[in-house]
């Protein structure tokens, strides 16, 4: 059972963001970017399935800064393999990824074939579509979103995907498909940093040329903002100690306690 | 504009979802400022007499398919794709919900045309749609205009209160016919929501923790503060993801949809996921470390502090206070 995942980075939003002199962009000078946590959902759920079946993982990205840490740690985590699309700008919309995917995808050799392609279900910077879904219509292959369960057999992979208040609906998917993943069956695995030195010692990440493709124009930012608040909480200021009185009162007269 | 505005109804085990209402009023608004018809489309089986509940619209189309009856996104985007092709609507509103994204973002790969996500607003103005929509997990809002015919657009659910979309006048029914072919991917069941220790969704007071409590052993925090309010605890996908809470107490998109009289939030963000869950609940008090969390914007009240340093001090006021 051979499995591709796509990965990208997004912006870390752990971090303060700002809008870039366009104003329609975000700042990018100081922005730092991790792994889309979907996409490290994806990878994990393609680690399992190799626990269990065996066969090959391998990582497909575009090229992004602190992208080779992203790829070493999977590298570290079990995945056999590693490519990055380069000659792309590091922020990409959503559209634009899926072609540069989509294509490298088709005319890389080696890629295909596979079982799998599982990749995030979706991105906080996913503006202009989810990656899944169109890729799977170029490949001609079968597509399920929103998963966070999948069992192999051969030719079928029985997947769970998420609906609301708990409720989850299973299916069979014919392979090969492409599994748009929400969470893996387990989260995200941990790999100490000694093994992560070692990959990058041993092992090697590949590069493509990004193939040439047309950026999508129907969907245009016009302005980006920090959100215009209408309402803003109450702020509650102190030591823990007097916050935590100034709460209780305000319990008190809300009469919650 | 040329072309009606569509809202694709989503029905859901026999039911209308409300968030199908929600795009009912948005839409309303949208055809009045396009000067466009607002029609709704209806995709079931056996399911007619639901689209008499969408009056609000203009008209309904109702599409009757046996493949319609379990569902199988791609069925409903082949149908979708076959009326909009006939019928040629100017924009195709989608809900934002798990059940109906993967129908949207088939149908827009179908057609060839973005699919724009996360839209909390849509207007129409000199004949362009411009949506509002959110990023980065509710840190920044992006006006866009779309510009695909069809724009295929997901509606992010709180769009609208329910309400402004229902309607007692009936509605204006016609029946269109839909030819699909069997799917690639196969229903079999669906698998009901684990039977949980608590129902969170009855509770009047929850203690939600989110990724900013750190570790499962700080969980204990949290299990304190609501004994002692009297309630449960409840979390942020991440928590439920680490397996530090069981799937009955998750709240939001993918989880339950609570209302409670105290929701307390230590270390949640405020992604929109989280915040449809919960929005409605009477009284919430955020503790953040991050000033700029977009919950402060949701919250009622707000901390900028540790919620490992707060919540033990807070259950110990109640307490006291408690007697
Ligand atoms: C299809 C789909 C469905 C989803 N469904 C749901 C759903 O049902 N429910 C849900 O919750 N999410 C859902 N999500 C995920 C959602 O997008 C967010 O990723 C999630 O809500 C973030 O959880 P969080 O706020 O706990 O974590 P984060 O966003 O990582 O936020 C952690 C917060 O903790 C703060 N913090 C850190 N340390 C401390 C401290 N010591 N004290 C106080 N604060 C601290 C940080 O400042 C930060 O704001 C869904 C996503 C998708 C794609």
């Amino acid at each position: 059972m051979d499995i591709l995942v796509l990965m990208k980075v997004v912006p870390d939003v752990v971090e303060e963001l700002e809008v870039g002199p366009d104003g329609k962009s975000l700042d990018t000078s100081f922005l730092r970017t991790i792994i889309n946590e979907r996409d490290d959902h994806a990878l994990e759920q393609a680690l399992l399935l190799k626990d269990k079946h065996g066969g090959k993982v391998t990582l497909l990205t575009l090229d992004a800064p602190d992208i080779d840490d992203v790829l070493f740690t999977a590298l570290a985590k079990g995945a056999d393999r590693a490519v990055k699309i380069c000659g792309v700008e590091s922020v990409q919309s959503t559209q634009t990824a899926v072609k540069l995917f989509g294509e490298t995808i088709a005319k890389t050799p080696g890629l295909l074939p596979v079982d799998l392609i599982l990749t995030g279900v979706s991105a906080i910077d996913d503006l202009d579509g989810l990656m899944a879904a169109p890729i799977a219509q170029q490949l001609g292959w079968a597509y399920t979103g929103v998963v966070t369960q999948v069992a192999l057999a051969d030719k079928t992979a029985t997947v769970i995907k998420e609906f609301a208040g708990g409720v989850r609906g299973e299916y069979e998917v014919p392979t090969p498909a492409v599994l748009g993943i929400q969470a893996a069956e387990k989260p995200p695995r941990y790999v100490p940093v000694a093994k992560v030195r070692a990959a990058m010692k041993s092992m090697t990440i590949e590069t493509v040329d990004a193939p040439a493709v047309e950026a999508a124009t129907t969907v245009e930012v016009q302005q980006m903002a920090k959100p215009q608040v209408t309402g803003h909480a109450e702020m509650i200021e102190g030591s823990p100690e007097e916050v935590a009185d100034k709460i209780c009162e305000l319990l008190a007269k809300r009469g919650l306690i | 504009m040329a072309g009606n505005i569509w809202i694709v109804a989503e029905a859901w085990r026999g039911q209308v979802s409300e968030i199908t209402f929600e795009l009912l009023a948005l839409g309303r608004e949208v055809a009045g400022q396009a000067g466009a018809p607002l029609e709704a489309v209806l995709l079931g089986s056996n399911a007619r007499e639901l689209a008499q509940k969408l009056g609000a619209a203009d008209s309904v189309l109702y599409a009757d398919n046996a493949a319609l009856a379990d569902p199988v996104p791609e069925n409903f985007a082949t149908a979708l794709a076959q009326l909009i092709k006939e019928k040629q609507p100017a924009a195709v509103l989608v809900p934002l919900t798990n059940l109906s994204v993967d129908v949207g973002v088939v149908l827009a790969a179908q057609l060839g045309v973005p699919f724009l996500n996360y839209c909390k607003d849509l207007k129409a103005e000199g004949g362009n749609l411009t949506a509002t929509c959110v990023l980065y997990g509710g840190k920044m809002e992006a006006a866009v205009t779309a510009s695909a015919k069809p724009a295929i657009i997901g509606i992010l659910p709180g769009v609208r209160p329910v309400e402004q979309g229902r309607s007692d006048k009936a509605a204006t029914v016609t029946d269109v016919a839909v030819t699909l072919a069997a799917p690639k991917v196969h229903f079999k069941r669906y698998l009901e929501s684990e039977a949980g220790d608590v129902d969170i969704t009855q509770k009047d007071f929850l203690v939600a923790v989110g990724r900013g409590i750190q570790t499962k052993d700080n969980l204990d925090l949290a299990e304190d503060l609501a004994a002692t309010l009297g309630g449960a605890v409840c979390g942020s996908r991440p928590v439920i993801d680490q397996g530090w809470l069981g799937l009955s107490r998750q709240v939001g998109k993918s989880g339950m949809n609570v209302k409670p009289k105290l929701y307390v939030m230590l270390g949640i963000s405020g992604a929109p996921e989280h915040v449809e869950g919960m929005k409605s609940s009477q009284c919430i008090i955020a503790v953040n470390t991050d000033a700029a969390a977009p919950i402060f914007n949701v919250a009622h009240y707000g901390v900028v502090g540790d919620a490992l340093e707060i919540t033990p001090a807070l259950t110990e006021k109640i307490k006291a206070k408690k007697g």
